[in-house]
């Protein structure tokens, strides 16, 4: 009998994706004999090679639940996730929120947060260029003109909050040595990578809601305006130094448009 | 047709290893004599950062083979236009000395499946993947070499032998064929089949790239032996010497070292692609030989 091929690979498909279905019909070898042994090599393929395209993409997550933990959590992902395209290097954006829902590793409230480290941290890697801006370009700007300026964040760069110190915990085990986290409590870590490397700031705590804000598109008197309502250890022209010498902007903008 | 050989952007013919991230700054810094460097076009399909750095920096000394993995040119559905767009892109911007491809599929209605399956060798998929090909290569402006499959299994409705299912498309289409001699080798030992008389079969005359990789093996339900085609290791002798037999009847040809997984330091790329080197220069040397004595 002989199927026309849309047919078969769906069914070739359906049977790879699911262990418990038989070798597809028409699916021989050689010796005349359906071969279960020969199937699963495909079955195997796929799923090794995604779940060993998650390891890569989040070792530090792989690190705090171990290898096999790890593998067969994302073997359950990529059971009903596969990539939406043959862009591998995009694999992966939501298996945060996977973990997040995952029940087995529910007693560990950081994993989804650090994970979104790992995740924006791939996504900085990829995205694309642009010179962040310099302290010397904001220098210029009259004083008068500051508080209504917007400044765009750059392509590679990301704010990631937590109630937890995700920044310390990746940073302890994104080395060959875990060392403890002494101070445990909320933070929010920028991803950024202002040229070739991709780096991972924690953001001191008072700076976090500015950050946060530029980030929404506030303008910086807005942001300012927000952080000093929430505490006096805000310091303007330290948070604003700090955050653009890290490269987390890439643009000026003023309501009519872009400053040359 | 062989345009490949003619054509001035050819690959040299001689060895070439894959691009590997670890090993940008060495080959920067060092500037190994490699023949050629090839890249899977779906990792630089990014919008920046160090991939494009890179390649743009090594482009500058070394020619560039770009192979796709994700094309799922014998997918019962359309091609992905998308996925051409980008292709298109990579080859406008990096002018690569090749472009290939697989005869496999990989895309389907669930999603992109991560792995290069087989197909059935009838007269249907015969015509589509000629309508795939000819539409690859005209949206590309290019030819492409299409590449020779390691399989696991076999359908029962195939009617057409691979070598000729191969011979046929390129006859219809005029692309090329990149012959992966381990993938003769596992398909070979797993189907009964003798890969030297593939090769000798194999239409020699219009492959513009060779493939060399280590595979793995274990055995199936029956406890026969089944080769897997890993990529994680040194090429197995019994590929060597089918690679040999190989340029005995193809003349020197871009061979590429394909070392995916658990890829070692450069150092060990580095000695694999000097025994092929070597044989390369053999062969050219015998051939010239043989030319001498003629005249």
């Amino acid at each position: 009998m002989t199927m026309d091929l849309a047919a078969s690979q769906t069914a070739f498909a359906d049977a790879l994706l699911h262990a418990d279905r038989p070798v597809p019909d028409g699916i021989t070898t050689a010796r005349g004999e359906v071969d279960a042994a020969r199937f699963a090599v495909y079955r195997n393929n796929v799923f090794v090679g995604l779940s060993k395209a998650l390891a890569q993409r989040f070792p530090v997550t792989e690190r705090l639940v171990g290898t096999e933990f790890f593998m067969a959590m994302a073997r359950a992902y990529a059971q009903d996730h596969k990539p939406a395209s043959p862009l591998i290097i995009e694999y992966g954006d939501d298996f945060p929120d996977f973990i997040a829902s995952f029940q087995p590793a529910s007693k560990l409230a950081y994993l989804p947060d650090v994970a979104r480290i790992e995740a924006a941290w791939t996504r900085s890697y990829y995205a694309a260029d642009a010179v962040p801006i310099k302290l010397a370009v904001l220098a210029a700007v009259a004083p008068e003109m500051l508080a209504d300026l917007r400044l765009v964040p750059h392509p590679s760069a990301a704010l990631i909050r937590s109630e937890y110190p995700i920044g310390s915990i990746w940073s302890a085990h994104h080395e060959e040595m875990v060392t403890p986290v002494a101070d445990w409590r909320p933070q929010v870590v920028l991803v950024a990578r202002p040229e070739m490397t991709v780096e991972v700031h924690i953001l001191p705590p008072q700076d976090v809601i500015f950050a946060t804000s530029l980030f929404n598109h506030a303008t910086l008197g807005a942001a300012a305006g927000a952080a000093f309502a929430a505490g006096p250890a805000f310091n303007f022209g330290a948070a604003l130094m700090g955050l653009v010498c890290l490269g987390a902007f890439s643009a000026l903008q003023q309501d009519e448009g872009n400053v040359p | 047709m062989t345009a490949s050989k003619t054509q001035a952007d050819a690959l040299p013919a001689r060895a070439g290893l894959g691009l590997k991230p670890q090993h940008y700054d060495a080959i920067l810094a060092d500037r190994p004599d490699v023949g050629f460097f090839e890249v899977h076009a779906e990792n630089y399909m990014g919008a920046g950062g160090p991939p494009h750095h890179y390649l743009e920096a090594i482009t500058q000394f070394y020619p560039l083979s770009l192979h796709g993995v994700g094309l799922s040119i014998g997918a019962a559905r359309g091609l992905d236009k998308e996925h051409l767009k980008r292709l298109r892109d990579l080859i406008d911007r990096y002018r690569p000395h090749s472009f290939s491809e697989h005869l496999a599929w990989s895309t389907h209605d669930t999603g992109f499946l991560n792995d290069l399956l087989p197909l059935p060798y009838t007269a249907e998929t015969l015509a589509r993947v000629i309508d795939h090909i000819d539409a690859t290569q005209q949206t590309l402006g290019r030819r492409l070499l299409l590449e020779n499959p390691s399989t696991y299994v076999l359908f029962a409705d195939s009617t057409i032998d691979e070598v000729d299912f191969l011979a046929t498309i390129a006859e219809r289409t005029a692309c090329g064929l990149l012959l992966d001699v381990n993938n003769v080798m596992v398909s070979a030992v797993n189907h009964r089949l003798d890969a030297a008389t593939y090769i000798d079969r194999f239409p020699v005359e219009l492959v513009g790239e060779i493939h060399l990789a280590g595979y793995d093996e274990t055995v199936d339900d029956a406890g026969e032996r089944l080769l897997i085609d890993a990529h994680g290791t040194a090429v197995k002798s019994d590929v060597v010497a089918l690679y040999e037999h190989t340029l005995a009847r193809s003349g020197p040809l871009p061979t590429l070292i394909e070392w995916d997984n658990d890829v070692p330091d450069f150092a060990t790329l580095l000695a694999e692609a000097a025994r092929a080197d070597a044989m390369l220069a053999s062969e050219a040397l015998r051939r010239t030989r043989r030319r001498i004595r003629a005249a």
